[in-house]
């Protein structure tokens, strides 16, 4: 593997003392290609990705990134810290009353300054940016319209579009394709991999979805009980790895 | 024979007791059938007395009103600018718990005085007049307005507050991009119903001298100008319909 990006040592997440949720993650994630986190739900995969960019703090453990420790940082060193990692989020979490537009450049909030963002006078290449994602995410006459207004498959595109924005130098997305039928999931999923293959961001995407996770994934993390339990390509992945993960076999 | 429905025994007792009472309260306060008739005969006089209205004083009704509407006017402006913040304290999904605490219990207080008795203490602190009035109706429309306002905020979807705050976006920006825009519209609509309750509200408040046509009112009152009164009345009658043409317009080109 080339220099991780990403290097996670003894992560311990406790919601309620003495009952951990995440007990001690030991990852590194490489600088490209998507890597899918499966396991069964309540299994901490979606905690493990919110401590990256915490919006769940840690209890214990190091987050490495770029050389600083992302579990330790505070105040506007975690908000310079947040702008490099983008998110996407299960139920896209975009704000409806804003338009397509606003939400997109929510993505730049990170840089511009505080009056900017209020007159929505972004720079030009803020804006000349912003088209070109819309473009790219196929929504280019959905500028002006309100986020509420877009079909799911359509706001998780506006999601990516605004994850994109922050130019970030590694992308989580927490279960992007649950909401969504399973021809939008495909769609979604080709749009994602190929918008930050092009862009060279590696992400980490947790995935109920296990041959979406074969199909689109360089390699697949497997976590049952708050522990990684297979690591490895998706051509390695067999039932007997599947059975452990999930737990019985009659299902597969 | 199985029942389809269970009685509610305490209900009927509740309501029989309360029935019961009204009728005992009313031969207490001596309310009999002589008093109604005499009082229905005052009152008859007292109408034929309003009519027709006198709008000869014109000019200090318009006075009045003007003043009335000036005192609304600025104490809703006031209450809302203060209301912003401290509502904005005062939300528990926000705020931490040891400032929305004592923020709730000032709201409370500007809330628990009714705003003539707050008149009456401005009166009293700071002098008779309109400043006066101003004071009183902002108490009144912060305790309102604020209360409101951190209701609003405390039923926001944090999914998308997160997502802002995931940005890296600061906490200024957090509110522009992931709280205002889901909070804006019903901040204008009770902003609205402020004024609209404020413009009635400094009509009364003259009456105890905090400036606006409650006080010429009470002067006509006192000097037995019953159809200056009856013009008062009318004057104020019209006032806050327009008011509320006006605020249904505004509400209307908001949707």
């Amino acid at each position: 593997m080339t220099q991780p990006i990403l290097e996670i040592r003894g992560l311990v997440k406790e919601y309620q003392p003495g009952k951990p949720v995440l007990h001690g993650i030991d990852l590194a994630i490489g600088a490209q290609g998507i890597t899918a986190i499966i396991g069964p739900s309540g299994t901490g995969k979606s905690t493990l990705l919110r401590c990256v960019n915490r919006l769940v703090e840690p209890t214990k453990g190091s987050i490495m990134m770029g050389g600083q420790d992302l579990a330790r940082l505070r105040g506007g060193a975690l908000r310079a810290a947040r702008r490099r990692i983008g998110m996407v989020f299960q139920e896209y979490n975009l704000v409806e009353r804003l338009s397509v537009m606003e939400n997109v450049l929510t993505g730049r909030l990170g840089y511009v300054p505080l009056w900017r963002a209020w007159l929505r006078r972004y720079p030009r290449a803020d804006l000349d940016r912003a088209f070109a994602l819309l473009d790219a995410v196929g929504l280019p006459e959905h500028a002006t319209r309100r986020a509420d207004a877009l079909s799911g498959g359509q706001r998780q595109r506006v999601g990516i579009a605004r994850a994109l924005m922050q130019s970030p130098a590694l992308l989580l997305a927490d279960e992007p394709t649950s909401s969504l039928d399973p021809r939008t999931a495909v769609e979604v999923m080709e749009l994602m991999a190929r918008l930050t293959g092009e862009a060279g961001v590696p992400v980490i995407v947790n995935i109920h979805n296990v041959e979406l996770a074969k199909r689109f994934a360089v390699r697949i993390i497997g976590m049952t009980g708050g522990r990684i339990v297979f690591d490895g390509p998706p051509d390695a992945i067999g039932n007997d790895h599947l059975s452990e993960i999930y737990g019985g076999e009659d299902w597969i | 024979m199985r029942r389809a429905f269970a009685p509610n025994w305490p209900a009927r007792i509740g309501l029989f007791v309360l029935a019961a009472y009204a009728v005992w309260a009313t031969s207490q306060l001596g309310i009999t059938g002589e008093r109604l008739a005499t009082g229905l005969g005052e009152g008859g006089r007292f109408l034929a007395r309003m009519w027709p209205p006198d709008f000869s004083r014109w000019e200090l009704l318009l006075e009045g009103l003007v003043e009335s509407m000036q005192i609304a006017v600025i104490s809703t402006v006031l209450g809302i600018i203060l209301s912003l913040p401290l509502g904005l304290m005062a939300a528990r999904n926000l705020s931490p718990a040891w400032l929305s605490a004592p923020t709730r219990g000032f709201i409370a207080v500007c809330r628990s005085l009714h705003y003539v008795i707050v008149a009456i203490l401005f009166v009293k602190a700071i002098g008779f007049g309109a400043l006066a009035g101003v004071a009183a109706l902002t108490v009144a429309s912060l305790g309102f307005v604020a209360k409101l306002f951190a209701e609003a905020i405390e039923e926001i979807s944090m999914k998308q507050v997160e997502a802002v705050r995931a940005s890296g976006a600061g906490p200024a920006a957090v509110l522009l991009y992931g709280v205002l825009p889901q909070v804006a519209s019903r901040f204008i609509g009770f902003s609205l119903y402020q004024l609209d309750s404020n413009l009635r509200n400094s009509t009364l408040v003259g009456i105890v001298g905090a400036g606006g046509i409650g006080g010429t009112l009470f002067a006509a009152f006192k000097r037995f100008d019953y159809d200056f009164v009856a013009a008062i009345l009318l004057a104020i009658i019209a006032l806050i319909f327009v008011a509320e043409i006006v605020a249904g317009r505004i509400r209307a080109a908001l949707q």
